[in-house]
């Protein structure tokens, strides 16, 4: 028998201590007379970023990223953030034996104040979880956990599209992650495998631009995803090039969205639709598989979109 | 062919991942069929599938779960659980009960056949320098100590195969008939015991006294003689009229070339058995003479196995008579091995004793006059036994009369 996991008492764990969040309901009030300015997100400065180990074909132990470009590449990417768009961000401390925890999209998935918190595939990232978890704990999240034997890697693998979760799998999360998700945040999921090394977690290939639209890679899914986000979506194809620059790998905050820089294509398709595209130079985590959005965690929904 | 039940789960109509499913199945060697399916009745509702997935031959099942499995079809079961036996003859409280369906078992990754699988058994693990084989054992074989196993988990039966096109019952079903074309039916039986022929397989015989009574012994006795039976089953009863036809022309005192009571015919069966008794046994009265034709002459001649299993309303009984009935089970358990074909002819008791020791592999064929002794025969777990009412001398002389006329 398959592990159903529905949350119950003993896998949440609430904390008291509420002291650095906003009210859902005064968060949704600023976002109606603001549009959306004070999103939340998750962030981890780079202090103990670095390639340590070889996990996806974007690594290489001979070429490892300049880690003191990789700060100030991650503080420009910070700023865009909060002074240029207005998000508010919060920050977990990087763990010193933890070089990839920089990509907190990779820690679970928020929807409201619960969170499914990750089980990594690999070894080298589960040393991310219990400081992960120790944060939502703290800052009074419910945390739900996924059954030992089931891999899921947060957000990487987990997108919204207003209430639709579009779930990867068959790389770094596993399809049983999807039942999970489903019963812990009562939604429907559309299951898409992912088959291309290059494009290991969903948010290297897909972001969901609002409910009815996704942008996607093609090439990084099967026919049967293919076939499913046509028949489910309005959808933006990305070229290879710019999928292979991370184009995909972008967040939108309102009218907002960031992107990795490189990717013009898809930069003017989104300001043609009246979006300001703001694109980050990100080279260096580019490096360990990631971007803009691998760098970045809703803690309000789990889209980054303000709507 | 091999099967297994998985179940698929979640949004699996929306995401195609069903579709994918049972798409990875066909495209790989195998078949499926949807055992149950729900669907969820809103979008958020997720929906369930059980789907029976099956191969051509174990390897490639193997593969195909393995690969419908990275797509959410769980696999059921787990690891063979066992106990040891708390005494000689007793299993342990929740033993595994067997069913004649082909049964594998998982140790480890590895899934392997239980040999001679018999319904109403026992499995016994037993390891002999660290290689692991499971074992059918009945009830009164098992032995104080013994591993055997519990629960159902790491256990897989696999269904009755679909009989494909060429196969001679095809048509048949496994079905009581009453009203269908004996000729083609006999035919088809015929053609199956050919067929275990070419394979080397054996074929049992499993007879009652009716067949002597109906003046049926000799179509017996001429497959027999012709090579067509490989081993015999039956009472005392069927080799005591057989031997009171040999000794007197008679069957229960009537003469059965002219179906006339003889006088003090009623004694000849009694007769019969002290003659053979006087001898020894069967054989010996053969080889001295005694004893010049019939059913079990011909056993004897063509060098034919039989199990003669007693029973409570036994005269006699003949010496060869296998009068304690556990002992006589052991002796048919042997004698079932290699066996393709079973035909039973006019007897319940015989039938219904056979078909327990039987796997359901074996293509087991019922006569009787009467519904009810094939009817007792499924019922008792032989799904397999396809059913044929009519009288045994017709069936007898039909079949020993295809088997002879195509050159045996």
């Amino acid at each position: 028998m398959m592990h159903r996991s529905l949350p119950n008492s003993s896998d949440i764990v609430s904390a008291s201590r509420r002291l650095d969040r906003l009210s859902e309901t005064g968060e949704a009030a600023a976002n109606k007379v603001t549009g959306s300015p004070t999103t939340r997100l998750l962030m981890c400065a780079p202090t103990a970023y670095g390639l340590k180990y070889e996990i996806n074909p974007w690594m290489s132990l001979q070429h490892p990223p300049d880690v003191e470009l990789a700060a100030r590449q991650w503080h420009t990417l910070y700023h865009v953030l909060t002074d240029d768009i207005g998000a508010t961000v919060a920050l977990v401390p990087q763990a010193a034996n933890a070089p990839d925890m920089v990509f907190t999209a990779n820690a679970g998935l928020v929807r409201g104040e619960r969170c499914l918190l990750s089980r990594f595939r690999h070894p080298q990232r589960q040393v991310e979880e219990p400081f992960f978890a120790a944060w939502f704990e703290e800052n009074g999240f419910e945390l739900v956990r996924m059954p030992d034997d089931i891999a899921f890697e947060g957000e990487g693998d987990a997108l919204f599209a207003g209430d639709t979760l579009l779930a990867g799998y068959l790389k770094r999360s596993d399809i049983r992650a999807h039942r999970v998700l489903a019963e812990t945040f009562d939604v429907p999921v559309l299951s898409l495998e992912l088959v291309d090394d290059r494009w290991y977690h969903l948010d290297t290939c897909l972001f969901p631009l609002d409910a009815e639209t996704v942008v996607y890679y093609p090439g990084a899914f099967d026919s049967y995803a293919r076939t499913v986000l046509q028949e489910n979506f309005k959808t933006i194809k990305v070229g290879t090039a710019e999928a292979l620059r991370f184009a995909c790998n972008a967040v939108r905050v309102g009218t907002h969205i960031v992107l990795p820089s490189g990717c013009p294509d898809l930069t003017q398709t989104l300001a043609e639709r009246g979006y300001t595209v703001h694109a980050v130079e990100l080279s260096e985590f580019l490096k360990a598989g990631g971007a803009a959005k691998c760098l970045i965690l809703s803690l309000r929904t789990a889209t980054l979109a303000g709507s | 062919m091999p099967s297994e039940t998985v179940t698929l789960d979640g949004h699996i109509i929306d995401s195609l991942t069903l579709s994918k499913v049972l798409d990875l199945i066909l495209r790989d060697g195998g078949q499926y069929t949807i055992a149950k399916f729900h669907i969820g009745a809103t979008r958020e509702d997720q929906s369930h599938a059980e789907i029976v997935v099956t191969a051509p031959d174990m390897t490639t099942l193997e593969h195909i779960l393995h690969l419908i499995g990275q797509h959410g079809a769980a696999r059921q079961g787990g690891e063979l659980t066992t106990l040891l036996a708390p005494a000689n003859g007793v299993f342990p409280d929740g033993f595994y009960a067997t069913t004649n369906l082909d049964t594998s078992v998982r140790q480890g990754t590895k899934w392997s056949d239980v040999p001679a699988i018999e319904m109403d058994c026992g499995l016994v693990v037993e390891e002999t320098s660290g290689e692991a084989s499971v074992r059918c054992v009945p009830m009164h074989r098992v032995r104080l100590g013994e591993r055997v196993v519990v629960g159902d988990a790491g256990i897989r039966v696999r269904p009755l195969e679909r009989a494909d096109a060429s196969d001679a019952f095809t048509f048949m079903g496994s079905d009581v008939s009453t009203e269908r074309p004996k000729e083609v039916i006999i035919a088809a039986i015929a053609r199956a015991m050919r067929e275990a022929r070419a394979h080397g397989r054996k074929i049992l015989f499993v007879g009652g006294p009716a067949i002597l009574h109906t003046g049926a012994g000799r179509h017996l006795e001429s497959m027999i003689a012709a090579g067509w039976i490989d081993i015999l089953f039956a009472g005392n009863a069927l080799a005591t009229h057989d031997i009171e036809r040999a000794l007197y022309g008679t069957s229960l005192g009537v003469e059965l070339t002219t179906g006339t009571a003889v006088a003090h015919g009623h004694e000849h069966h009694l007769r019969a058995i002290n003659t053979i008794r006087k001898s020894g046994s069967i054989r010996l009265a053969v080889e001295s003479g005694v004893l010049r034709s019939g059913i079990m002459h011909a056993c004897i001649v063509h060098g034919i196995d039989f199990v003669l299993a007693g029973s409570i309303r036994d005269d006699g009984p003949l010496p060869d008579v296998i009068t304690d009935s556990v002992r006589a089970q052991d002796a048919m358990r042997e004698g079932v091995r290699g066996v393709a074909v079973a035909l039973m002819v006019a007897t319940t008791l015989h039938s219904v004793a056979t078909g327990n020791l039987l796997p359901a592999s074996v293509r087991t064929i019922c006569v009787d006059s009467d519904a009810d002794s094939v009817i007792k025969l499924m019922d008792r777990g032989s799904h397999q036994a396809f059913g044929l009412v009519t009288d045994c001398e017709y069936f007898l002389k039909e079949l020993s009369s295809q088997l002879t006329g195509a050159g045996a």
